[in-house]
């Protein structure tokens, strides 16, 4: 029988042969042809350069801090739902509460916009800007 | 038999209230709204804790409690600080309107702030469990942070709000682990249930003496007792003037309530265990020592700064060493005399603060003491209020201060701190000297370019509260602390 | 059957606090002491589940959510802090943030 000990040291055992196996299996079956292409970042072929302390857009930071804040909740969230059938009204009627305060939240960021992305306006080509004089297109579009 | 829901009307009126605010602030534009709605709901808190201050302790602890599954201590202490955050955060919002409007137009951001800060605070004086009580701290602390950067394009704000996030971070991790050594030894979070445990010598002895000493850690960083109290000057010089006011009365009286709610639960109790390392007259010189260094590094720092806003900042962290004195006796009577002296320091520090602000220009201009020389001449009535609150800060009697300083010495050398109370004495002579300095100089001597400054009326309002307070309390103290007879 | 004696639990934890302790006082990098603060706040959740399994109370269970909900708190707002520092200055060493001094 094993003890609590032994356990750990069967976890750490699989858990450094999952990955050695791993590593060892692809090192014998892959292909080994190495060019300088492969030693790059992206090997996509996407080339790096600049800092990389480039700024972002904003809003990125700020999405990321309000997902952040309410994603963390859930933890809050989940226990009571595994035991929800147990606890009755008052614990539902509770959570309510608590739902309804980070509803509060992110009305707030939405009515103040931080949920707002800069959306593209993209200016749909009318008939009359086009290169071709109206006659030629239309005499194209006939003839074809 | 009372209902739970009265007795918990403070705590639910300013926690509804102050998403209220944040909702009306999203929804309408008017910025007039929202102030108002602010202030209601500060004075909702104050009426309503002044209400449940009615009810004797002795029917509030027989009350039924299933709500809160007894997190939540109602009445007495409790009740009496919600009316001086409630006050607090009143005499704040008069003063930063005019003040932010003045230096930055985004404002209504700051009141729903304000507002969440006290929530935490009153959380902090209700809590009858270590979760409320590190809940309360870090809701407070949280929006402290953001206050204190809330002039974003300002170097210096920015600088100060990270600085206190870092170290106000670190020491709720002291904190936190404090609490969670209290609760193995105990086997409890519910603080009475603890003090029942300690008394019947039913802990681990190790955990918590260590538990303690971490939690005391924690506690001391958010006071800026002396050996933590670096942050505190950078903080409160970095922040909006009117908001430092705000952190270091009422931010500083809440980390206090907290000490006081551990002290009277766990350090007051006599125990049975012998094996208690930290008992109590341990843990309480240890205390007193904290509070003797303090006094006496703050005043000598404020001594050497040649800036207003600093040298009040540095003043602070010296009356907090005062106003551990009461910590330290550990008895009622020191716990009364901590609420007192926090009332009285509200008024006069908020009242300092807001005159700093009113005279301090564009960009932290007009700031230093020779810039309030001969303002006597030019604002007669600033100066005498000025005047006023350097008076009762030093403890000159006619003023609260005397009398704050008074019950916190009669309480220690009640309880055998003899040799605290005479540092204390010798600390307050040492701030006679910048308190004094900076009325001789508003009174004494000449300026070449006098200061003008513009119209506030908000402003005019806090100080006048304040000083109507100040004055209240020092010349009649037995009404503020008559009410604590049937508290506690 | 051997079980993990409860010590061991709270040794790791108190290792675990002691490296985040170590770290805020000597790293430079404002966003590598917030790892370390939060690396704190995770050592404590971890001493407060082991106290709660070993004396089978729920009551700390429960408080490491409301610690895992500050922490999220509080790292939103350290961050936006952060950030705000960076656009204006263009550095998070902390060495060089340095304008307020007595």
């Amino acid at each position: 029988m094993l003890t609590d000990f032994g356990i750990i040291l069967l976890f750490l055992i699989i858990s450094v042969l999952f990955v050695g196996a791993g590593l060892v299996t692809a090192a014998l079956l892959r292909p080994s042809r190495p060019n300088p292409v492969k030693n790059s970042t992206y090997e996509c072929g996407e080339h790096p350069w600049g800092g990389s302390w480039v700024r972002f857009n904003p809003r990125f930071y700020v999405i990321a801090l309000v997902f952040l804040v309410f994603d963390v909740e859930l933890v809050l969230l989940f226990p009571w739902a595994v035991v929800f059938k147990d606890l009755g009204w008052f614990a539902f009627l509770a959570m309510l509460v608590f739902f309804a305060v980070l509803v509060v939240g992110l009305a707030y960021d939405w009515a103040k916009g931080y949920l707002e992305w800069d959306k593209p306006s993209p200016q749909t080509p009318k008939l009359e800007d086009l290169v071709l004089p109206k006659k030629i297109f239309h005499k194209q579009q006939k003839d074809s | 038999m009372i209902n739970e829901f009265i007795l918990a009307l403070p705590l639910l009126l300013i926690a509804i209230g102050s998403i209220l605010v944040l909702m009306l602030d999203a929804a309408t534009r008017n910025k007039q709204i929202v102030y108002y709605t602010s202030i209601l709901v500060l004075l909702g808190l104050g009426i309503s804790a002044g209400y449940t201050l009615q009810f004797d302790v002795a029917i509030i602890a027989q009350a039924d409690k299933t709500i809160s599954a007894n997190t939540i201590f109602y009445g007495g202490m409790s009740a009496v600080f919600d009316i001086i955050f409630a006050m607090g955060g009143l005499l704040t919002l008069f003063a930063s309107r005019e003040y932010l409007q003045r230096n930055y137009k985004e404002i209504n951001e700051c009141y729903s702030l304000v507002l969440l800060a006290v929530v935490g605070m009153v959380v902090i004086a209700h809590s009858n469990s270590l979760i409320m009580l590190f809940l309360g701290v870090e809701l407070m602390s949280i929006v402290f942070y953001i206050l204190t950067g809330f002039f974003r394009n300002r170097e210096h704000a920015l600088e100060a709000a990270l600085k206190y996030f870092i170290l106000g971070s670190f020491a709720s991790g002291f904190l936190l682990y404090g609490i969670a050594l209290i609760y193995g030894s105990t086997g409890s979070l519910i603080l009475s249930d603890i003090s029942q445990q300690i008394a019947s010598g039913n802990y681990n002895s190790i955990y918590l003496s260590i538990g303690l000493g971490l939690m005391t850690v924690g506690l001391c960083f958010k006071v800026a007792a002396f050996p933590f109290h670096q942050w505190a000057p950078d903080v409160y010089y970095g922040s909006p003037t009117a908001i430092s006011g705000f952190l270091c009365t009422s931010g500083k009286a809440a980390a206090l309530v907290a000490l006081v709610v551990v002290a009277k639960n766990v350090l007051s109790v006599e125990t049975s265990n012998v094996n208690y390392l930290l008992e109590s007259t341990t843990a309480r010189n240890i205390l007193a020592g904290i509070s003797a260094c303090t006094m006496i590094i703050g005043n000598l720092s404020a001594l050497a700064q040649k800036n207003v806003k600093r040298m009040l900042a540095y003043s602070s962290v010296a009356h907090a060493g005062y106003i551990l004195m009461g910590i330290v006796a550990c008895s009622t009577e020191g716990f009364y005399a901590v609420a007192f002296y926090c009332a009285v320091y509200l008024f006069m520090q908020v009242g300092a603060f807001a005159i700093v602000g009113f005279i301090e220009f564009r960009d932290e201009g007009n700031m230093l003491i020779s810039d309030y020389a001969d303002l006597r001449t030019t604002h007669p009535a600033l100066a005498a209020a000025m005047a006023c609150f350097m008076l009762s800060l030093a403890g000159i009697p006619p003023f609260g201060g005397f009398f704050g300083k008074y019950f916190l010495f009669v309480a220690a050398i009640k309880s055998g701190y003899l040799w605290l109370t005479l540092i204390a004495v010798v600390a307050s002579i040492i701030s006679m000297y910048f308190y004094i300095g900076l009325i001789l100089t508003m009174y004494f001597k000449n300026n070449e370019n006098p200061i003008n400054v513009g119209k506030m009326q908000g402003t005019k309002l806090t100080v006048a509260l304040s000083i109507i307070g100040v004055i209240l309390l020092g010349i009649m103290p037995n009404v503020f602390y008559g009410l604590f007879n049937f508290t506690f | 059957m051997q079980a993990i004696p409860m010590e061991f639990y709270l040794i790791l934890s108190g290792i675990l606090f002691t490296i985040g302790v170590i770290g805020v006082l000597t790293r430079r990098n404002a966003i590598i002491i917030f790892m370390s603060i939060e690396l704190m706040l995770n050592s404590v959740n971890l001493s407060l589940v082991t106290f709660s399994s070993f004396m089978g109370d729920a009551a700390g269970e429960i408080f490491v959510f409301f610690v895992m909900a500050v922490a999220a708190a509080e790292s939103a707002v350290g961050l936006a802090v952060i950030l705000a520092l960076f656009r204006k200055k263009q550095t998070v060493d902390v060495d060089k943030i340095n304008l307020i001094k007595w």
